[in-house]
Protein backbone atom coordinates (compact mmCIF):
# COMPACT_ATOMS: atom_id res chain seq x y z
CA UNK A 1 0.00 0.00 0.00
CA UNK A 2 2.58 2.44 1.19
CA UNK A 3 4.83 1.38 -1.81
CA UNK A 4 2.00 2.10 -4.39
CA UNK A 5 1.44 5.44 -2.87
CA UNK A 6 5.11 6.45 -2.71
CA UNK A 7 5.43 4.88 -6.15
CA UNK A 8 2.33 7.07 -7.55
CA UNK A 9 4.21 9.68 -6.25
CA UNK A 10 7.18 9.16 -7.97
CA UNK A 11 4.78 8.93 -11.04
CA UNK A 12 3.43 11.93 -10.55
CA UNK A 13 6.64 13.89 -10.53
CA UNK A 14 8.03 12.28 -13.04
CA UNK A 15 5.32 13.24 -15.26
CA UNK A 16 5.48 16.98 -13.94
CA UNK A 17 9.24 17.42 -15.13
CA UNK A 18 8.42 15.58 -18.19
CA UNK A 19 5.92 17.93 -18.93
CA UNK A 20 8.16 20.96 -18.19
CA UNK A 21 10.85 19.38 -20.20
CA UNK A 22 8.53 18.92 -23.05
CA UNK A 23 7.12 22.52 -22.62
CA UNK A 24 10.68 23.88 -23.01
CA UNK A 25 11.90 21.93 -25.55
CA UNK A 26 8.45 23.34 -27.68
CA UNK A 27 9.35 26.87 -26.53
CA UNK A 28 13.13 26.28 -27.86
CA UNK A 29 12.35 24.94 -31.17
CA UNK A 30 9.73 27.44 -31.89
CA UNK A 31 12.41 30.27 -30.72
CA UNK A 32 14.88 28.88 -32.80
CA UNK A 33 12.83 28.54 -35.87
CA UNK A 34 11.72 32.52 -35.36
CA UNK A 35 15.16 33.56 -34.99
CA UNK A 36 15.83 31.95 -37.90
CA UNK A 37 13.12 33.49 -40.09
CA UNK A 38 13.71 37.05 -38.83
CA UNK A 39 17.52 36.64 -40.18
CA UNK A 40 16.86 34.79 -43.98
CA UNK A 41 14.42 36.78 -46.76
CA UNK A 42 12.31 37.02 -47.70
CA UNK A 43 11.03 40.04 -45.97
CA UNK A 44 8.07 41.88 -45.23
CA UNK A 45 9.33 45.31 -44.59
CA UNK A 46 5.27 46.32 -44.94
CA UNK A 47 4.01 44.47 -42.04
CA UNK A 48 7.36 45.45 -40.27
CA UNK A 49 6.60 48.82 -40.48
CA UNK A 50 2.49 47.90 -39.17
CA UNK A 51 4.20 46.19 -36.27
CA UNK A 52 6.46 48.90 -35.44
CA UNK A 53 3.60 51.53 -35.39
CA UNK A 54 1.14 49.20 -33.79
CA UNK A 55 3.72 48.58 -30.90
CA UNK A 56 5.66 51.71 -30.76
CA UNK A 57 3.33 54.63 -31.98
CA UNK A 58 0.39 53.48 -30.50
CA UNK A 59 2.42 52.63 -26.89
CA UNK A 60 3.95 56.06 -26.36
CA UNK A 61 0.57 57.35 -24.40
CA UNK A 62 1.16 54.59 -21.48
CA UNK A 63 4.67 54.50 -22.16
CA UNK A 64 4.79 58.39 -21.23
CA UNK A 65 2.19 58.14 -18.72
CA UNK A 66 3.87 55.51 -16.39
CA UNK A 67 7.00 57.30 -16.71
CA UNK A 68 6.12 61.10 -15.62
CA UNK A 69 4.34 59.39 -12.16
CA UNK A 70 7.65 57.36 -11.84
CA UNK A 71 9.89 60.19 -12.46
CA UNK A 72 7.04 62.70 -10.49
CA UNK A 73 6.48 59.96 -6.98
CA UNK A 74 10.11 58.92 -6.89
CA UNK A 75 11.28 62.72 -6.77
CA UNK A 76 8.61 62.94 -3.89
CA UNK A 77 9.77 60.19 -1.92
CA UNK A 78 13.63 60.68 -2.51
CA UNK A 79 13.08 64.03 -0.78
CA UNK A 80 11.41 62.69 2.01
CA UNK A 81 13.93 60.44 2.69
CA UNK A 82 17.12 62.38 1.53
CA UNK A 83 15.84 65.34 3.45
CA UNK A 84 16.30 63.65 6.63
CA UNK A 85 20.25 63.90 5.86
CA UNK A 86 20.31 66.69 4.04
CA UNK A 87 21.19 65.02 0.65
CA UNK A 88 18.32 66.79 -1.52
CA UNK A 89 21.22 67.79 -3.53
CA UNK A 90 21.49 63.79 -4.78
CA UNK A 91 17.52 64.21 -5.90
CA UNK A 92 18.29 65.02 -9.94
CA UNK A 93 20.84 61.67 -9.88
CA UNK A 94 18.48 59.08 -7.70
CA UNK A 95 16.10 59.74 -10.49
CA UNK A 96 17.58 59.88 -13.23
CA UNK A 97 19.27 56.33 -12.21
CA UNK A 98 16.73 55.02 -11.22
CA UNK A 99 14.52 56.27 -14.45
CA UNK A 100 17.38 54.91 -17.01
CA UNK A 101 18.29 51.41 -15.14
CA UNK A 102 15.08 50.53 -13.93
CA UNK A 103 11.99 51.94 -13.98
CA UNK A 104 11.80 52.98 -17.58
CA UNK A 105 12.42 49.60 -18.85
CA UNK A 106 10.65 47.73 -16.49
CA UNK A 107 7.26 49.75 -16.41
CA UNK A 108 7.60 50.14 -20.40
CA UNK A 109 8.23 46.42 -20.68
CA UNK A 110 5.22 45.96 -17.77
CA UNK A 111 2.69 47.74 -19.88
CA UNK A 112 3.73 46.62 -23.40
CA UNK A 113 3.49 42.95 -21.90
CA UNK A 114 0.23 43.82 -21.17
CA UNK A 115 -0.53 45.84 -24.43
CA UNK A 116 1.43 44.38 -26.97
CA UNK A 117 1.64 40.41 -25.74
CA UNK A 118 -2.31 40.61 -25.14
CA UNK A 119 -3.19 41.78 -28.61
CA UNK A 120 -0.29 39.40 -30.62
CA UNK A 121 -1.72 36.36 -28.71
CA UNK A 122 -5.28 36.97 -29.13
CA UNK A 123 -4.66 38.11 -32.97
CA UNK A 124 -2.64 35.00 -34.07
CA UNK A 125 -4.59 32.56 -31.30
CA UNK A 126 -7.80 34.06 -33.61
CA UNK A 127 -6.12 33.12 -36.94
CA UNK A 128 -4.72 29.72 -35.25
CA UNK A 129 -8.70 28.52 -34.76
CA UNK A 130 -9.92 30.22 -37.47
CA UNK A 131 -7.55 27.97 -39.70
CA UNK A 132 -6.32 31.02 -41.19
CA UNK A 133 -2.59 29.87 -40.31
CA UNK A 134 -3.35 27.11 -42.07
CA UNK A 135 -4.42 29.08 -45.44
CA UNK A 136 -1.06 30.69 -45.01
CA UNK A 137 0.55 27.63 -45.55
CA UNK A 138 -1.70 26.80 -48.36
CA UNK A 139 -0.72 29.86 -49.76
CA UNK A 140 2.98 29.33 -50.04
CA UNK A 141 3.25 31.71 -47.26
CA UNK A 142 5.83 31.14 -44.29
CA UNK A 143 3.66 31.63 -40.99
CA UNK A 144 7.04 32.28 -39.04
CA UNK A 145 8.24 34.34 -41.83
CA UNK A 146 4.41 36.39 -42.46
CA UNK A 147 2.98 36.65 -38.97
CA UNK A 148 5.93 36.19 -36.54
CA UNK A 149 9.48 37.41 -37.51
CA UNK A 150 7.90 41.24 -38.52
CA UNK A 151 6.16 41.19 -34.73
CA UNK A 152 9.80 39.87 -32.85
CA UNK A 153 11.40 42.45 -35.00
CA UNK A 154 9.35 45.19 -34.19
CA UNK A 155 9.45 44.54 -30.70
CA UNK A 156 12.88 44.61 -30.60
CA UNK A 157 13.73 47.77 -32.66
CA UNK A 158 10.87 49.76 -31.39
CA UNK A 159 11.00 48.92 -27.30
CA UNK A 160 14.58 50.90 -26.92
CA UNK A 161 12.77 53.71 -28.69
CA UNK A 162 9.75 53.51 -26.38
CA UNK A 163 12.48 53.60 -23.61
CA UNK A 164 14.40 56.38 -24.49
CA UNK A 165 11.13 58.70 -24.30
CA UNK A 166 9.95 56.77 -21.37
CA UNK A 167 13.47 57.61 -20.18
CA UNK A 168 13.31 61.55 -20.76
CA UNK A 169 9.38 62.18 -19.41
CA UNK A 170 10.13 60.65 -16.85
CA UNK A 171 13.60 62.45 -16.04
CA UNK A 172 11.00 65.67 -17.05
CA UNK A 173 8.54 63.94 -14.10
CA UNK A 174 11.09 64.31 -11.09
CA UNK A 175 12.39 67.77 -12.63
CA UNK A 176 8.17 69.10 -12.52
CA UNK A 177 8.33 67.79 -9.26
CA UNK A 178 11.71 69.57 -7.90
CA UNK A 179 11.73 72.73 -9.06
CA UNK A 180 7.62 73.58 -8.82
CA UNK A 181 6.54 71.82 -5.55
CA UNK A 182 10.39 71.37 -3.51
CA UNK A 183 11.74 74.63 -4.70
CA UNK A 184 14.89 73.37 -6.93
CA UNK A 185 16.84 75.81 -9.10
CA UNK A 186 16.14 74.33 -12.55
CA UNK A 187 19.12 75.40 -14.28
CA UNK A 188 21.16 73.39 -11.11
CA UNK A 189 18.92 70.45 -11.46
CA UNK A 190 19.46 70.02 -15.34
CA UNK A 191 23.18 70.19 -14.69
CA UNK A 192 23.40 67.62 -12.18
CA UNK A 193 21.17 65.13 -14.00
CA UNK A 194 23.36 65.57 -16.56
CA UNK A 195 26.21 65.68 -14.71
CA UNK A 196 25.63 62.63 -12.96
CA UNK A 197 24.44 60.72 -15.49
CA UNK A 198 27.09 58.07 -17.50
CA UNK A 199 26.01 56.18 -20.88
CA UNK A 200 26.08 52.90 -19.25
CA UNK A 201 23.11 54.02 -17.38
CA UNK A 202 20.69 54.72 -20.63
CA UNK A 203 22.91 52.26 -22.42
CA UNK A 204 21.85 49.17 -20.13
CA UNK A 205 18.60 50.71 -20.12
CA UNK A 206 17.76 50.08 -23.61
CA UNK A 207 19.41 46.44 -23.65
CA UNK A 208 17.12 45.65 -21.24
CA UNK A 209 14.18 46.99 -23.61
CA UNK A 210 15.07 45.42 -26.42
CA UNK A 211 15.32 42.17 -24.68
CA UNK A 212 11.94 42.78 -22.88
CA UNK A 213 10.36 43.71 -26.53
CA UNK A 214 11.73 40.56 -27.86
CA UNK A 215 11.22 38.19 -25.07
CA UNK A 216 7.36 39.97 -24.78
CA UNK A 217 6.58 39.20 -28.55
CA UNK A 218 8.02 35.99 -28.41
CA UNK A 219 5.16 35.40 -25.66
CA UNK A 220 2.24 36.72 -27.73
CA UNK A 221 2.94 35.06 -30.60
CA UNK A 222 4.12 31.49 -28.97
CA UNK A 223 1.08 31.48 -26.77
CA UNK A 224 -1.22 32.62 -29.88
CA UNK A 225 0.50 30.02 -32.49
CA UNK A 226 -0.16 27.14 -30.34
CA UNK A 227 -3.70 28.02 -29.09
CA UNK A 228 -6.12 25.75 -29.05
CA UNK A 229 -9.64 25.10 -29.47
CA UNK A 230 -12.20 27.85 -29.94
CA UNK A 231 -12.54 31.41 -28.02
CA UNK A 232 -11.81 30.12 -24.53
CA UNK A 233 -8.13 28.68 -25.85
CA UNK A 234 -7.23 32.17 -27.32
CA UNK A 235 -8.49 33.58 -23.59
CA UNK A 236 -6.40 31.22 -22.15
CA UNK A 237 -3.26 32.12 -24.82
CA UNK A 238 -3.65 35.85 -24.08
CA UNK A 239 -3.35 35.32 -20.34
CA UNK A 240 -0.55 32.68 -20.60
CA UNK A 241 1.30 35.58 -22.94
CA UNK A 242 0.96 38.70 -20.74
CA UNK A 243 1.46 36.83 -17.29
CA UNK A 244 4.89 34.82 -19.15
CA UNK A 245 5.72 38.05 -20.63
CA UNK A 246 5.47 39.94 -17.39
CA UNK A 247 7.59 37.27 -15.32
CA UNK A 248 10.35 37.22 -17.94
CA UNK A 249 10.51 41.08 -18.05
CA UNK A 250 11.51 40.92 -14.14
CA UNK A 251 13.81 37.72 -14.25
CA UNK A 252 15.55 38.79 -17.50
CA UNK A 253 15.88 42.68 -15.38
CA UNK A 254 17.80 41.05 -12.96
CA UNK A 255 19.85 38.82 -14.97
CA UNK A 256 20.57 41.84 -17.53
CA UNK A 257 21.61 44.04 -13.98
CA UNK A 258 23.81 41.77 -12.77
CA UNK A 259 25.82 41.25 -16.00
CA UNK A 260 26.33 44.76 -16.33
CA UNK A 261 26.92 46.29 -12.60
CA UNK A 262 27.73 43.16 -10.62
CA UNK A 263 31.25 43.60 -10.48
CA UNK B 1 -17.92 16.71 -65.09
CA UNK B 2 -18.08 13.44 -67.12
CA UNK B 3 -16.10 14.46 -69.42
CA UNK B 4 -12.70 14.81 -67.97
CA UNK B 5 -10.08 12.74 -69.37
CA UNK B 6 -9.48 10.09 -66.22
CA UNK B 7 -6.03 8.99 -66.47
CA UNK B 8 -3.81 9.92 -68.89
CA UNK B 9 -1.48 7.34 -70.69
CA UNK B 10 0.70 5.51 -67.69
CA UNK B 11 2.10 8.84 -65.77
CA UNK B 12 1.40 8.51 -61.80
CA UNK B 13 -1.78 9.76 -60.32
CA UNK B 14 -1.97 13.15 -59.19
CA UNK B 15 -2.49 11.77 -55.79
CA UNK B 16 -1.81 8.65 -53.86
CA UNK B 17 -2.69 7.67 -50.71
CA UNK B 18 -1.40 4.29 -49.54
CA UNK B 19 -2.38 2.68 -45.73
CA UNK B 20 -2.17 6.19 -44.55
CA UNK B 21 -3.01 6.55 -40.29
CA UNK B 22 -3.43 9.38 -38.03
CA UNK B 23 -4.12 9.47 -34.37
CA UNK B 24 -4.79 12.22 -32.14
CA UNK B 25 -3.34 11.03 -28.50
CA UNK B 26 -5.32 7.56 -28.07
CA UNK B 27 -7.82 8.18 -30.33
CA UNK B 28 -7.70 6.60 -33.61
CA UNK B 29 -9.20 8.66 -36.80
CA UNK B 30 -7.50 7.40 -40.17
CA UNK B 31 -6.75 3.46 -40.07
CA UNK B 32 -5.03 3.19 -43.79
CA UNK B 33 -6.50 5.21 -45.99
CA UNK B 34 -6.06 4.29 -49.71
CA UNK B 35 -7.26 6.43 -52.57
CA UNK B 36 -5.79 7.94 -55.83
CA UNK B 37 -6.84 10.66 -57.65
CA UNK B 38 -6.04 10.87 -61.18
CA UNK B 39 -4.72 14.08 -63.34
CA UNK B 40 -7.78 16.15 -64.48
CA UNK B 41 -10.78 14.26 -62.42
CA UNK B 42 -12.84 15.38 -59.59
CA UNK B 43 -13.24 13.12 -56.61
CA UNK B 44 -15.16 13.80 -53.82
CA UNK B 45 -14.91 11.94 -50.60
CA UNK B 46 -17.99 11.19 -48.65
CA UNK B 47 -18.45 10.45 -44.84
CA UNK B 48 -20.35 11.62 -41.56
CA UNK B 49 -19.21 14.22 -39.89
CA UNK B 50 -16.20 13.78 -37.42
CA UNK B 51 -14.75 10.72 -39.84
CA UNK B 52 -12.01 12.49 -40.72
CA UNK B 53 -12.49 13.73 -44.00
CA UNK B 54 -11.26 16.88 -43.31
CA UNK B 55 -7.92 15.44 -41.47
CA UNK B 56 -7.52 13.41 -44.66
CA UNK B 57 -7.10 16.53 -46.75
CA UNK B 58 -4.72 18.11 -44.13
CA UNK B 59 -2.51 15.16 -44.57
CA UNK B 60 -2.56 15.31 -48.18
CA UNK B 61 -1.96 19.36 -48.13
CA UNK B 62 0.89 18.77 -45.43
CA UNK B 63 -0.54 20.44 -42.49
CA UNK B 64 -1.13 17.58 -40.23
CA UNK B 65 1.94 15.16 -40.38
CA UNK B 66 0.19 11.41 -40.69
CA UNK B 67 1.72 8.53 -38.69
CA UNK B 68 2.07 6.12 -41.17
CA UNK B 69 1.58 5.33 -44.85
CA UNK B 70 2.54 6.65 -48.21
CA UNK B 71 1.40 10.44 -49.55
CA UNK B 72 2.75 10.68 -52.92
CA UNK B 73 1.62 13.73 -55.17
CA UNK B 74 2.42 13.31 -59.03
CA UNK B 75 4.64 10.31 -57.77
CA UNK B 76 6.57 12.29 -55.51
CA UNK B 77 6.69 11.07 -51.79
CA UNK B 78 6.23 13.63 -49.68
CA UNK B 79 7.07 12.30 -46.16
CA UNK B 80 10.48 12.22 -46.97
CA UNK B 81 10.84 15.46 -48.83
CA UNK B 82 13.52 18.45 -48.53
CA UNK B 83 11.60 21.85 -47.51
CA UNK B 84 12.55 23.30 -50.75
CA UNK B 85 10.58 20.41 -52.55
CA UNK B 86 8.21 20.49 -50.29
CA UNK B 87 7.54 24.49 -51.36
CA UNK B 88 7.00 23.31 -55.09
CA UNK B 89 4.90 21.17 -54.62
CA UNK B 90 2.46 23.63 -51.95
CA UNK B 91 2.49 25.66 -55.00
CA UNK B 92 0.74 23.44 -57.33
CA UNK B 93 -2.15 22.95 -54.22
CA UNK B 94 -5.00 25.65 -53.91
CA UNK B 95 -7.45 24.90 -51.12
CA UNK B 96 -11.27 25.78 -50.05
CA UNK B 97 -11.54 25.69 -45.83
CA UNK B 98 -14.67 24.57 -44.31
CA UNK B 99 -14.95 27.71 -42.69
CA UNK B 100 -13.59 29.85 -44.96
CA UNK B 101 -10.39 31.11 -43.23
CA UNK B 102 -10.41 34.46 -44.57
CA UNK B 103 -7.76 36.92 -42.95
CA UNK B 104 -9.68 39.36 -41.37
CA UNK B 105 -6.66 41.90 -41.28
CA UNK B 106 -6.85 42.47 -44.81
CA UNK B 107 -9.86 43.80 -47.57
CA UNK B 108 -11.53 40.87 -50.03
CA UNK B 109 -9.20 41.75 -52.97
CA UNK B 110 -5.91 41.22 -50.74
CA UNK B 111 -7.08 37.79 -49.39
CA UNK B 112 -7.93 36.53 -53.86
CA UNK B 113 -4.32 38.27 -54.89
CA UNK B 114 -2.67 36.81 -51.58
CA UNK B 115 -0.89 34.11 -53.02
CA UNK B 116 0.03 36.43 -56.15
CA UNK B 117 1.57 39.34 -53.77
CA UNK B 118 3.57 36.79 -51.56
CA UNK B 119 4.45 33.87 -53.26
CA UNK B 120 4.29 34.67 -56.95
CA UNK B 121 5.63 38.04 -56.22
CA UNK B 122 3.21 39.78 -58.81
CA UNK B 123 3.28 43.46 -58.36
CA UNK B 124 0.25 45.14 -56.20
CA UNK B 125 -1.50 46.52 -59.46
CA UNK B 126 -1.37 43.43 -61.50
CA UNK B 127 -2.54 41.64 -58.67
CA UNK B 128 -5.53 43.56 -57.85
CA UNK B 129 -6.63 43.42 -60.98
CA UNK B 130 -6.10 40.00 -61.42
CA UNK B 131 -8.05 39.42 -57.92
CA UNK B 132 -11.15 41.64 -59.48
CA UNK B 133 -11.09 39.29 -62.37
CA UNK B 134 -11.18 36.07 -59.94
CA UNK B 135 -14.18 37.71 -57.91
CA UNK B 136 -16.10 38.16 -61.26
CA UNK B 137 -15.75 34.90 -61.91
CA UNK B 138 -17.25 34.24 -58.69
CA UNK B 139 -20.04 36.69 -59.38
CA UNK B 140 -18.78 39.37 -56.87
CA UNK B 141 -18.56 42.94 -58.13
CA UNK B 142 -15.38 45.13 -57.98
CA UNK B 143 -16.75 46.70 -54.87
CA UNK B 144 -16.42 43.88 -52.70
CA UNK B 145 -12.85 43.53 -53.15
CA UNK B 146 -12.75 46.76 -51.22
CA UNK B 147 -14.77 45.35 -48.24
CA UNK B 148 -14.02 43.46 -45.26
CA UNK B 149 -14.13 39.71 -45.22
CA UNK B 150 -16.26 40.52 -41.59
CA UNK B 151 -18.84 42.69 -43.92
CA UNK B 152 -19.86 39.53 -46.18
CA UNK B 153 -22.44 37.15 -45.72
CA UNK B 154 -21.69 33.51 -45.37
CA UNK B 155 -22.26 32.90 -49.40
CA UNK B 156 -19.94 35.56 -50.11
CA UNK B 157 -17.72 34.55 -47.88
CA UNK B 158 -17.72 31.12 -49.22
CA UNK B 159 -17.39 32.85 -52.74
CA UNK B 160 -14.42 34.92 -51.83
CA UNK B 161 -12.49 31.94 -50.29
CA UNK B 162 -13.28 29.89 -53.47
CA UNK B 163 -11.23 33.21 -55.23
CA UNK B 164 -8.63 33.04 -53.00
CA UNK B 165 -8.37 28.94 -53.59
CA UNK B 166 -8.37 29.36 -57.83
CA UNK B 167 -6.14 32.84 -58.07
CA UNK B 168 -2.91 31.15 -58.47
CA UNK B 169 -4.20 28.55 -60.65
CA UNK B 170 -3.34 25.85 -59.15
CA UNK B 171 -2.86 21.97 -60.20
CA UNK B 172 -4.80 20.72 -57.87
CA UNK B 173 -7.88 22.42 -56.09
CA UNK B 174 -8.74 21.07 -52.77
CA UNK B 175 -12.48 21.57 -51.64
CA UNK B 176 -13.62 21.19 -48.08
CA UNK B 177 -17.24 21.16 -47.47
CA UNK B 178 -17.90 23.97 -50.17
CA UNK B 179 -21.85 24.17 -49.82
CA UNK B 180 -22.26 23.78 -46.04
CA UNK B 181 -23.93 26.25 -44.32
CA UNK B 182 -25.84 27.37 -47.87
CA UNK B 183 -29.15 28.02 -48.89
CA UNK B 184 -30.05 25.51 -51.64
CA UNK B 185 -29.84 27.79 -54.25
CA UNK B 186 -26.77 29.15 -53.17
CA UNK B 187 -25.22 25.76 -52.80
CA UNK B 188 -26.13 24.94 -56.88
CA UNK B 189 -24.26 28.39 -57.62
CA UNK B 190 -21.09 27.07 -55.42
CA UNK B 191 -21.17 23.78 -57.54
CA UNK B 192 -21.48 24.95 -60.68
CA UNK B 193 -18.69 27.38 -59.93
CA UNK B 194 -16.36 24.52 -58.95
CA UNK B 195 -16.97 22.53 -61.93
CA UNK B 196 -16.43 25.36 -64.21
CA UNK B 197 -13.68 26.58 -63.04
CA UNK B 198 -12.15 23.71 -62.60
CA UNK B 199 -13.09 22.82 -65.79
CA UNK B 200 -11.57 25.89 -67.37
CA UNK B 201 -7.96 25.09 -65.15
CA UNK B 202 -7.76 21.71 -66.01
CA UNK B 203 -7.50 21.20 -62.66
CA UNK B 204 -7.61 18.15 -60.40
CA UNK B 205 -10.08 18.35 -57.78
CA UNK B 206 -9.92 16.67 -54.73
CA UNK B 207 -13.37 17.82 -52.52
CA UNK B 208 -15.40 16.95 -49.40
CA UNK B 209 -18.94 16.59 -49.00
CA UNK B 210 -21.92 15.41 -47.16
CA UNK B 211 -24.54 17.04 -49.52
CA UNK B 212 -25.50 14.47 -51.85
CA UNK B 213 -26.90 16.83 -54.07
CA UNK B 214 -23.29 18.55 -54.17
CA UNK B 215 -21.92 14.64 -55.05
CA UNK B 216 -23.95 14.15 -57.82
CA UNK B 217 -22.63 17.92 -59.52
CA UNK B 218 -19.57 17.88 -59.19
CA UNK B 219 -17.44 14.71 -58.68
CA UNK B 220 -16.44 12.21 -61.46
CA UNK B 221 -15.25 9.63 -58.10
CA UNK B 222 -16.52 9.19 -55.17
CA UNK B 223 -14.81 7.09 -52.63
CA UNK B 224 -16.65 6.79 -48.68
CA UNK B 225 -14.33 6.95 -45.75
CA UNK B 226 -16.31 4.93 -42.75
CA UNK B 227 -14.41 4.20 -39.56
CA UNK B 228 -11.08 5.44 -41.03
CA UNK B 229 -10.90 3.60 -43.75
CA UNK B 230 -12.16 4.25 -47.63
CA UNK B 231 -14.87 1.63 -47.55
CA UNK B 232 -16.58 2.33 -51.10
CA UNK B 233 -14.48 3.67 -54.15
CA UNK B 234 -16.08 3.89 -57.91
CA UNK B 235 -17.77 6.42 -60.37
CA UNK B 236 -20.55 8.66 -59.68
CA UNK B 237 -22.30 6.61 -62.62
CA UNK B 238 -22.46 3.58 -60.11
CA UNK B 239 -23.32 5.26 -56.69
CA UNK B 240 -26.89 4.22 -56.61
CA UNK B 241 -26.12 0.36 -57.59
CA UNK B 242 -23.18 -0.19 -55.54
CA UNK B 243 -24.91 -2.30 -53.58
CA UNK B 244 -23.06 -1.25 -50.14
CA UNK B 245 -25.20 -1.36 -47.54
CA UNK B 246 -23.11 1.64 -45.99
CA UNK B 247 -23.09 3.58 -48.79
CA UNK B 248 -26.56 3.54 -49.33
CA UNK B 249 -27.36 3.77 -45.68
CA UNK B 250 -25.50 7.43 -46.45
CA UNK B 251 -26.89 8.30 -49.69
CA UNK B 252 -30.09 7.89 -48.75
CA UNK B 253 -29.81 9.74 -45.30
CA UNK B 254 -31.04 6.88 -43.00
CA UNK B 255 -31.08 6.54 -39.26
CA UNK B 256 -31.67 2.70 -39.97
CA UNK B 257 -28.83 0.61 -41.25
CA UNK B 258 -25.50 -0.47 -40.48
CA UNK B 259 -23.93 3.07 -39.79
CA UNK B 260 -24.96 3.64 -36.10
CA UNK B 261 -24.79 6.90 -35.03
CA UNK B 262 -23.57 7.26 -31.05
CA UNK B 263 -26.58 8.58 -29.31
CA UNK B 264 -28.11 7.12 -25.92
CA UNK B 265 -31.77 5.90 -26.35
CA UNK B 266 -34.33 8.60 -24.41
N1 LIG C 1 -6.06 18.93 -34.32
C1 LIG C 1 -6.82 17.94 -33.80
N2 LIG C 1 -6.57 17.49 -32.55
C2 LIG C 1 -7.31 16.49 -32.01
N3 LIG C 1 -8.33 15.89 -32.62
C3 LIG C 1 -8.62 16.29 -33.87
C4 LIG C 1 -7.89 17.33 -34.53
N4 LIG C 1 -8.41 17.52 -35.76
C5 LIG C 1 -9.42 16.63 -35.87
N5 LIG C 1 -9.55 15.89 -34.75
C6 LIG C 1 -10.53 14.83 -34.53
O1 LIG C 1 -10.54 14.00 -35.67
C7 LIG C 1 -11.86 13.61 -35.98
C8 LIG C 1 -12.16 13.88 -37.43
O2 LIG C 1 -12.21 15.26 -37.64
P1 LIG C 1 -12.50 15.90 -39.07
O3 LIG C 1 -11.56 15.35 -40.06
O4 LIG C 1 -12.52 17.37 -38.89
O5 LIG C 1 -13.98 15.37 -39.37
P2 LIG C 1 -14.84 15.63 -40.68
O6 LIG C 1 -14.93 14.29 -41.34
O7 LIG C 1 -16.18 16.07 -40.21
O8 LIG C 1 -14.15 16.64 -41.50
C9 LIG C 1 -12.79 14.35 -35.04
O9 LIG C 1 -13.27 13.43 -34.09
C10 LIG C 1 -11.92 15.38 -34.38
O10 LIG C 1 -12.27 15.49 -33.04
MG1 LIG D 1 -14.53 18.62 -41.85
Amino acid sequence: MILASRLNLLALIGRSLLAVLGATGRLAVFTLEAISHCLRPPFFPRLLLNQMIEIGYYSLPVVGLTGIFAGMVLALQSYTGFSRFAAESAIPNVVALSITRELGPVLAGLMVAGRVGAAMAAEIGTMRVTEQIDALRTLSTNPFKYLIAPRLLAALITMPILVLVADIIGIMGGYIVSVHKLDFNAAAYLKNTWDFLEPMDVISGLVKAAVFGFLIALMGCYHGFNSKGGAQGVGAATTNAVVSGAILVLVFNYIITEAFFSR
Amino acid sequence: MSETNASVGNKPPKISCRGVTKSFGAKSVLAGVDFDVQAGESMVIIGGSGTGKSVTIKCVLGLIRHDAGSIKIDGQEVSRMSARAREAIDRKFGMLFQGGALFDSLPVWENVAFGLLHARNVPRRKARDLAMEKLAMVGLGPEVGKLSPSELSGGMQKRVALARAIATEPEIIFFDEPTTGLDPIMADVINNLIVEITRKLGATALSITHDMASVRKIADKVSMLYDGKIIWSGPIAEIDRCGNPYVEQFIHGRAAGPIQMQVRRL
